[in-house]
């Protein structure tokens, strides 16, 4: 599942649950319609809410790079968990991403319930 | 082997029973009382496993995977997850880094990777036309000794 929220430059897909096989197709096709209509300079994949990522999460990410690179925009990734920075790790996805963590709570009316 | 527990599941590979799968496997594993991180390790392994033989093994078919759990002395678990697939024709090269079977489909091909950075030991077995097995092994560490600090 996914939520968007667009602003003039960029774009911010504030991914929830689980991100594997199963999950990761419509996230996919949605976030890809919002960039491919705006083309922001600027894509967030936010894990503040993401509670389990595995390759497929990797391909996910590797994917929406990729779709960056053709207009010269730029991805970044925001507050994963720490399992899920391992996996970023171990992937070499921290190449491809800069990944930051905001101390600020977003998403307002979420609580952050995940072990960080 | 010398076996403490088992366990032994089978299910269809379909999508929506990866995170079933996952949780199964943990909640099972959560009698040695491991940690938090070796919990994420093995839910990620398994979901590896069995994104492959849903992906895979089982490409545009279905079919059914077989899942089986042990727990062994020394607080090391056992993780077995099969199914009767297609098979892989080069092992070793199905596990290289970023290498995917299934390249139209915008899959990492880091599945093995994965699997072998957060389990101890990792073997594949697989015949063309039959399936594949997958184990694992990976020693738990109990909380209680991290708590200790």
């Amino acid at each position: 599942m996914v939520e968007l929220k667009q602003e003039p430059q960029k774009l911010t897909a504030f991914l929830c649950g689980e991100l594997d096989h199963h999950h990761v197709k419509e996230i996919r096709e949605t976030v890809d319609f919002a960039v491919r209509e705006q083309l922001p300079p600027l894509v967030i994949l936010d894990f503040s809410r993401v509670t389990f990522m595995d390759s497929s999460g990797i391909g996910l990410i590797m994917g929406r790079s990729r779709l960056m690179e053709e207009y010269g925009g730029v991805l970044e990734i925001h507050n994963p968990s720490a399992h899920i920075r391992k996996v970023l790790r171990i992937s070499g996805t921290d190449r491809l991403a800069v990944i930051r963590n905001q101390q600020a709570n977003k998403g307002g009316a979420m609580n952050h319930a995940y072990p960080q | 082997m010398h076996t403490l527990n088992e366990l032994k599941c089978t299910f269809p590979a379909r999508s929506e029973n990866e995170s079933f799968a996952r949780t199964m496997v943990c909640a099972f594993a959560a009698q040695l009382n491991p940690t938090v991180e070796d919990l994420a390790d093995l839910r990620t392994a398994v979901s590896e496993a069995v994104t492959n033989c849903i992906v895979h093994g089982y490409r545009d078919r279905e079919g059914i995977i077989s899942v089986t759990v042990r727990l062994l002395p020394n607080s090391v678990i056992y993780v077995r997850i099969a199914d009767k697939g297609c098979g892989i024709e080069d092992i070793a090269k199905a596990m290289e880094p970023l290498y995917s079977g299934a390249p139209n489909e915008e899959r990492a091909g880091l599945g093995f990777t994965v699997m072998q950075s957060f389990t101890d030991r990792l073997t594949v077995r697989s015949q063309v036309g039959k399936g594949t097995a997958v184990t694992m092994r990976k020693k738990m560490c109990h909380a209680a000794d991290e708590a200790a600090d």
